[in-house]
């Protein structure tokens, strides 16, 4: 498989980006989105950009093709694809190269297929456009493209239509797509950021096998440097429109110069777990220290000092929560009166501990979420027991319901869509102690200050918007507005997943800081594992609405029983990666 | 397999100089801020403080703004704009007759001044568009909120009672009422008439918005907190729902308007007593090849009233709705 | 799909009850004796008094009187207008010349509604835009017998290219100005929409994706953009139709073209209220199943409705 390369010099590179500038026009004039910024990407070689929203990967990305949304343009600088400017190609040239030399993965495969056309039909138009084939042939190679994209039932499903196709088909179907035209360079932007981890496994290993195969060089846009490690031989770190750094994925991630890379290396969970693990076999061996420029934000350092003063504080009482064969069914109502019952939660049982975290770990229709709206109290379970500080919570109604809201409360995923957009910030952790009657104006007032004091946002904030306010800000407040009431249980519902890894990891030392300082008992619902392990003391991974494994975060990590557990911790980017750090 | 390429080149320096080689940007290129920093801009923001910013810098704000503003004086106040009586001292010998002295617009043909007839029927198309919009925002918010958060089967029966009220043209409606109501024809009537079918569509509006809202997390924290459904519905559902309605009742204001307008000239409207703008297009209708002007003049009238409060509805639509900015 | 026409017209049905029930109650329910309420301030005929009491069966309880009402539509049986003609024969007479003007008003607004809303959507922000934008705006404001007057003196009266009442027989060149006229307010709404939706869908993803292909502007702009810029189209059109029933009513009214909305709009004029309340149930019923067929036609643009499961 190998061959050698004769000389270095004799390969050109596929793909130049020199000194690349793109702006988007606004109200305020140009703003730029990248500033000038140089890639080099070799034929059959994979290249990860890898940053944080905003940081312009994947406007980079659509400007190669020119496919900018909106107002947006390249405003100077060159791409040069096998020596030819893209930049200067009229519309007609630059479709001859779409599709046909560079095919395009987009990131979510919900929003990427015209609701109103067939798959097959969508396959086709692309075959068709490049001239791969004409006439009958054109349908044949439709169903050998999706077949080799994974879809082994294609000829079946051509006429089948988008909304009839779960997240990962549509996926397939779009690399299928995007690698119909045996182009030379893909670009993959953040292609499966919006599936289940153990989806996005199988279906980045299928690309991978495909493109090699091909031999199509790929540029790989993803915002999780332990992914874009594993599955890239170069990586381009982009931070506010520029390349902070690059270079082979290995050396970068054991020795990152850069500190913005440093920090990115520090917070990313995936690769935090992993080095948790390796850390325990020898770390000290390998005289692991924290990157610099780390600044808190390390989380093998957040989970270290966690397990300390977890330590330090012995857990007394009872259980916090106590979840007994717990059960919810929906009826589905089906179109030919086949109404039928649907169990989203399954028999499932297991206790929290006062002052520790429990995770609840699973993928999405696992279950998870509901378990938390029945402890909430947000929907009534169908069978089971919940018993909160010694409580059976099921029969409780007004003042008893009033209290225990009081000494549980959530926080949610979306940071968008957690806060009201009328409402100011001191209203809105203010709304707790109005609901529950607590103290007067003025002693509210000094409690919302407190508060924003303990999530570490200026109180000045408090007669401003949500709007105002970045996701992970919004998600401060939602939690400063879940301690007003002093609870002893916090549900966090994917309270960080929707966050910048930076941010994320900022969130997660806060709530460890605050479950110290104040004692709490946290539920975690999340579908990272790898989060569980720098966050939590215990873990439940759900699968269809059933526990299939509980125990200590230390024994699902280093000895999991489950081939399910396996299967999601293989599925964590850079399993593959032997990091000593 | 291809033969030409198989592995990842390693220490290719090729042209740019890039590839393979381990790149670091000056740290004074890109200087890092603090994660997530808090900046405390210097203007508060939200929905209506924004919506507010961009209205005022909308031209078209500020046009439909002043001939609202004139059309509500002009209504409220007519003495102030003229003083000849628009029904009595109409002297047939002036019937169809152009402007004269102390009559800018001429006569219609009873011989009456047609400005003072176009200031004394103002009054009559804004009463009927303010009384149906407060009817049918009543109505609409009542429906469109109660079915829409609580669902179930208080949202299908009152979504099936709106579909009726839909299903017959609120004119059609109105033309059958006012048909029965030839006894009662007056401002409050024919209001009436109007308001009891136009509101479904508010209704619609409401439900579908708070349909979205009442998903929203800040919700599900709310109900965590322990506050009741309806006061969730009250403080933030309803709040984050209104806007939406805004438009619409503007909008609605101005189809009020012309439904009034138009069951007038139908002659099932107001009564010949009463000043209005439909009657008037009514009675000119059978002059309009040799006296164009006493049909064309309370026409614009109409139609600049109408005007103004649709465009109304368009700005702050595109000020509310963000969707509405982008098309901009 | 079959399953989807099936719901769909099953859906009708208590609208259907619920509409005619509510015509009925305006009418029948009101205070007073409404047979004489019907005729306003003239003196009618007593024989066409005591025919319309038996009609309408006055001395049944109210419910009663509606279920008799009820089973008369269903035999097609809408009574007696205010001459003593039936209904059905009327309609029979008016309802081609109808079917007629609204189909050419609706390929006028349509055709240049989406053609316009396109081209502006896709120059968005140009002259061309802007200028539709405001002449859009301009006739949404105009009610529809203003537009009707100016259509007639501009273009009867002053330029002398049309007539401004429709000869006997209605004859199709007579009716492109009356459709035109009526076609105006909808077209500018579809205009507007038609713009909003091409904007929308031109910056969703797929359509980025589906250039991402390699297709050209000639492809993605029909086949993407514009059929899905289409259902919001068709949506608005359905419940437009109402608005075209009205429009339809005064335009034949104001160009005397010898249709169901003339006969309808003479009978509001002369204050024949039982013909006008049966014209009105024609209308009603006329609204409710076109608002079915475009429901069915709806489902065949969206396959996202047609295999719901």
């Amino acid at each position: 498989m190998s061959v050698p390369l004769s000389t270095s010099a004799a390969v050109k590179p596929l793909l130049e980006i020199k000194n690349l500038q793109v702006g988007f026009q606004t109200q305020n004039g140009l703003v730029p989105a990248v500033n000038g910024i140089d890639i080099t990407l070799m034929p059959g070689q994979t290249l990860a950009i890898v940053g944080e929203s905003g940081s312009g990967k994947s406007t980079t990305a659509h400007a190669i093709i020119n496919l900018l949304p909106g107002s947006g343009r390249i405003t100077g600088g060159e791409v040069l694809f096998e020596g030819r400017d893209l930049t200067q190609l009229n519309e007609k040239q630059l479709e001859e190269v779409r599709g046909r030399m560079i095919g395009f993965v987009p990131q979510d495969p919900m929003a990427n297929l015209n609701p109103v056309w067939s798959i097959g039909f969508q396959v086709e138009e692309a075959i068709r456009a490049n001239g791969i084939a004409t006439g009958k042939e054109v349908k044949q190679h439709a169903i050998r493209v999706l077949k080799e994209a994974g879809l082994a039932d294609a000829d079946k499903r051509l006429r089948q239509f988008p909304h009839q196709f779960s997240g990962g088909m549509r996926q397939r179907v779009l690399i299928g797509m995007g690698l119909s035209s045996r182009p030379k360079l893909l670009i993959a932007d953040e292609p499966t950021s919006a599936l289940d981890v153990t989806v996005q496994r199988v279906i980045l290993d299928h690309l991978a096998t495909l493109t090699r195969e091909i031999g199509t060089a790929v540029l790989f846009i993803t915002h999780d440097l332990g992914l874009a490690a594993e599955r890239a031989e170069q990586l381009v770190v982009m931070y506010k429109g520029k390349v902070v750094e690059s270079g082979p994925s290995r050396e970068i991630l054991e020795n990152p110069m850069h500190p913005y890379t440093q920090r990115l290396v520090a917070a990313a969970p995936s690769l935090a777990s992993r080095r948790i693990q390796s850390s325990q076999k020898n770390l000290t061996d390998l005289g692991y220290s924290a990157p610099r420029a780390a600044e808190g934000l390390d989380l093998v350092e957040a989970a270290a000092a966690r397990a300390g003063k977890q330590a330090a504080t012995p857990v007394a009482g009872g259980p916090a929560i106590k979840v007994d064969g717990l059960t919810k069914v929906y009826r589905i109502r089906g179109a030919k009166r086949d109404a039928r019952d649907f169990k989203a939660v399954d028999d499932v049982s297991f206790t929290v501990e006062r002052g520790t975290t429990m995770a609840l770990v699973g993928e999405s229709g696992s279950g998870k979420s509901t378990v938390a709206k029945l402890l909430l109290r947000l929907e009534d379970a169908s069978e089971g027991t919940i018993t909160i500080g010694g409580r059976d919570t099921a029969t409780l109604r007004g003042r008893a319901l009033l209290d225990l809201r009081r000494t549980m409360q959530p926080v949610f995923q979306d940071p968008y869509g957690s806060l009201d957009p009328l409402r100011n910030i001191g209203n809105t952790i203010a709304e707790p102690l109005q609901v529950h009657r607590v103290g007067d104006r003025a002693s509210r007032r000094a409690r919302v200050d407190e508060l924003l004091d303990q999530v570490a946002l200026p109180s000045a904030l408090a007669t401003r918007y949500p709007n105002e306010l970045s996701g992970g800000q919004r998600q401060r407040v939602a939690i400063a507005r879940a301690l007003a009431l002093k609870p002893e249980i916090v549900i966090l519902d994917e309270a960080v997943s929707a966050l910048d890894v930076l941010v994320q990891a900022q969130i997660l030392r806060l709530l460890a800081d605050l479950q110290a300082e104040l004692g709490l008992t946290y539920l975690f619902i999340t579908h990272d594992l790898a989060v569980v392990r720098v966050i939590a003391d215990h873990v439940c991974v759900m699968q269809r609405g059933k526990i299939v494994e509980s125990s200590t975060v230390d024994k699902v990590f280093d000895n999991p029983q489950q081939d399910y557990t396996r299967e999601l911790l293989n599925a964590i980017p850079g399993a593959n990666l032997k990091l000593g750090v | 397999m291809s033969s030409n390429f198989t592995g990842p080149p390693t220490d290719v320096t090729t042209v740019g100089g890039r590839s393979g080689t381990h790149y670091v940007a000056p740290l004074d290129e890109t200087p890092l801020v603090g994660v997530d920093a808090v900046k405390v801009a210097e203007k508060r923001s939200n929905l209506w403080i924004d919506a507010w910013q961009d209205v005022r810098r909308r031209p078209m704000f500020w046009i439909s703004a002043a001939l609202i503003l004139l059309v509500a004086l002009v209504a409220l106040f007519p003495g102030i704009f003229t003083q000849t009586p628009p029904n009595n001292n109409c002297i047939l010998g002036n019937s169809n007759g152009g402007p004269a002295d102390g009559h800018p617009l001429g006569f219609t043909k009873q011989g009456c001044d047609i400005y003072s007839r176009i200031v004394h029927g103002t009054s009559t198309s804004l009463s009927v568009g303010f009384i149906v919009i407060v009817l049918t925002t009543t109505l609409g918010i009542l429906f469109g909120a109660f079915a829409g958060f609580y669902g179930g089967w208080v949202d299908a029966v009152l979504s099936r009672l709106g579909d009726i009220f839909f299903s017959i043209p609120y004119i059609l409606a109105a033309v059958v009422i006012m048909s029965v109501l030839s006894q009662y024809r007056s401002v409050w009537s024919i209001s009436l008439a109007i308001g009891v079918f136009a509101w479904p569509s508010t209704a619609r509006v409401l439900r579908s918005e708070i349909l979205r809202v009442k998903n929203a997390d800040f919700v599900m924290a709310s109900t965590a907190l322990g506050l009741s459904r309806f006061k969730i519905l009250l403080k933030h559902v309803l709040p984050n729902s209104i806007a939406p309605v805004i438009v619409i009742t503007t909008i609605s204001l101005a189809g009020a308007i012309v439904a009034e307008a138009s069951l007038s000239f139908l002659g099932v409207g107001l009564g010949s007593n009463i000043m209005s703008w439909g009657n008037d297009i009514n009675q000119a209708q059978n002059d309009l090849r040799s006296a164009p002007q006493t049909l064309i003049l309370p026409s614009i009238a109409l139609s600049v009233t109408v005007f103004a409060f649709i465009s109304l509805g368009e700005v702050v639509r595109d000020a509310l709705d963000p969707k509405a900015r982008a098309l901009r | 799909m079959t399953g989807y026409i099936f719901r769909r017209i099953l859906q009708a049905i208590p609208v259907f009850m619920g509409t005619t029930f509510l015509i009925y109650f305006m009418v029948f329910a009101m205070p007073g004796d409404p047979i004489v309420a019907l005729f306003g301030d003239k003196t009618p005929n007593p024989a066409v008094v005591a025919q319309l009491r038996a009609q309408y069966h006055l001395d049944q309880p109210f419910i009663v009187q509606y279920l008799i009402y009820l089973g008369g539509i269903f035999r097609g049986d809408f009574g007696l207008s205010f001459s003593g003609e039936p209904v059905t024969a009327i309609l029979a007479r008016t309802f081609p010349v109808t079917a007629r003007l609204a189909i050419l008003a609706l390929l006028f607004e349509t055709f240049f509604g989406i053609l316009v809303g396109l081209i502006s959507g896709l120059r968005k922000g140009k002259l061309f835009d802007a200028s539709s934008l405001a002449v859009s705006l301009v006739l949404i404001s105009l009610p529809i017998f203003v537009i009707a007057f100016v259509g007639q003196y501009v273009f009867g009266v002053w330029l002398g290219w049309a007539r401004t009442t429709v000869g006997s027989g209605a004859p199709l060149q007579d009716l492109i100005l009356p459709a035109l006229v009526l076609a105006s307010v909808s077209f500018a709404q579809i205009v507007r929409l038609t713009r909003a939706s091409v904007i929308e869908t031109s910056g969703l993803d797929f359509v980025r994706t589906a250039y991402s292909k390699g297709l050209s502007s000639r492809r993605v702009i029909p086949v993407h953009i514009l059929r899905n810029s289409l259902i919001p189209v068709v949506t608005y059109l359905a419940t437009d139709f109402g608005v075209l029933l009205v429009g339809a009513t005064i335009t034949e009214g104001i160009f005397n073209v010898p249709g169901v909305g003339n006969t309808l709009y003479q009978a509001i004029i002369r204050g024949e209220g039982p013909t006008v309340v049966s014209f009105v149930t024609v209308m009603v019923l006329i609204y409710l199943v076109v608002n079915i067929l475009v429901d069915l036609f709806y489902g065949l643009l969206d396959p996202r409705i047609r295999y719901v499961k």
